[in-house]
């Protein structure tokens, strides 16, 4: 039996450097898992973010946000409209200690008749906690994802941070 | 989250094939007003539904919400609790005593959008034990929408395997074309 559940992809970073980046995404899969543990180079925290697209990522205003944060005294809730990315996480944040982890799931992410959302679950055990849903206001397919701390690439992932993209095929 | 990491989420490595693909159900055009998964195999630990789906409820109504059972059984023997943000505030809440568990979120009528919902459920064979899920699910919708966190439980006695999942809209009739619900099994 084919494997259901398979790795496609592990990207573990040799030195800084802004963007991960995943391309030639085949589409034979249902459901695309990134499972991130990421460190930032510098001190501080900032927030991942995530393009997507087909053949070339998107970096319109196509994206948007919603999500659910604990901190350890407060929760909330806020929104995004409009973006260039989705936010990949608010309070479970990158910083330069190796605390973040994150999972992010794009279901349904080859079809082409559904706009594209990606659930997420980010922790960062000194800040706080997320459950996001994010939305790409596209039908196309997803064949590349980004994964970057500064869409300006600026602020830079740290050696040893890791991703690791898997599919998930439904029968 | 179970499934969602290959290391295994109850600590155990889990190898290629010990995550299988039950059955899979993609609606078709005129929608349906229910989804079932019913012989479902004992040879698993767990189970994973895995949900990207709308409903025909009024667009910008910030989606609609799926009624879960188990079992054919709509006797008041579940129970849920729910953590939810909309963008604007937070919302928890908890039902007891209830003919089904809720699972947040899918879209509405608000064309191409869908909401999302991930279930585990644990120990779905043991008959030892009430049935136990977890949910991750959510909406978005350019400035609207919901993401919540929530858990379930079945406690019909005598306690029983679950062989059967059905799954109905809330507040629309119907989850409309193109509503994906996909059933994975993993194993202990």
């Amino acid at each position: 039996m084919p494997a259901t559940y398979e790795n496609i992809a592990t990207t573990t970073l040799g030195s800084s450097q802004a963007n991960i980046d995943f391309t030639n995404i085949p589409g034979t899969f249902t459901d695309l898992v990134v499972i991130a543990t990421l460190k930032r180079a510098a001190a501080g925290a900032l927030d991942a973010n995530i393009r997507v697209g087909n053949n070339s990522f998107d970096t319109g205003s196509n994206y948007s946000t919603t999500l659910l944060y604990g901190t350890g005294s407060a929760a909330g809730s806020t929104r995004f409209a409009n973006q260039t990315s989705i936010l990949a996480d608010y309070y479970g944040s990158v910083n330069d200690t190796n605390e973040h982890i994150a999972i992010y799931q794009f279901m349904n992410y080859s079809n082409t008749t559904t706009n594209k959302t990606v659930i997420i679950r980010a922790n960062r055990a000194s800040s706080g906690v997320d459950a996001i849903v994010g939305l790409w206001r596209s039908t196309s397919a997803i064949n590349q994802i980004r994964i970057t701390l500064d869409l300006g690439g600026a602020q830079l992932m740290a050696s040893g941070s890791t991703i690791t993209l898997y599919g998930i095929k439904a029968a | 989250m179970i499934g969602n990491i290959l290391g295994g989420a109850m600590g155990k490595l889990v190898v290629a094939g010990d995550f299988d693909s039950i059955a899979t159900t993609t609606v078709g055009a005129g929608g349906t007003g229910t989804v079932t998964f019913s012989g479902i195999s004992s040879v698993y630990q767990h189970l994973q539904l895995r949900i990207m789906a709308k409903t025909n409820r009024t667009a910008g109504s910030q989606g609609d919400v799926i009624n879960m059972t188990f079992n054919s059984d709509t006797a008041s023997n579940y129970s849920y609790h729910q953590l939810q943000g909309d963008g604007a505030g937070t919302g928890a809440s908890g039902s007891a005593t209830q003919t089904k568990i809720q699972l947040e979120r899918t879209g509405d009528a608000t064309a191409d959008r869908f909401g999302v919902i991930i279930v585990d459920i644990l120990d779905y064979k043991d008959t030892n034990k009430a049935k136990t899920t977890r949910q991750l699910g959510g909406f978005d919708n350019n400035g609207g929408g919901q993401i919540a966190l929530m858990s379930g439980r079945w406690g019909k006695t005598p306690l029983e395997a679950i062989s059967s999942i059905t799954l109905t809209p809330v507040v629309g009739t119907l989850f409309t074309v193109n509503s994906h619900f996909a059933l994975y099994g993993i194993k202990g």
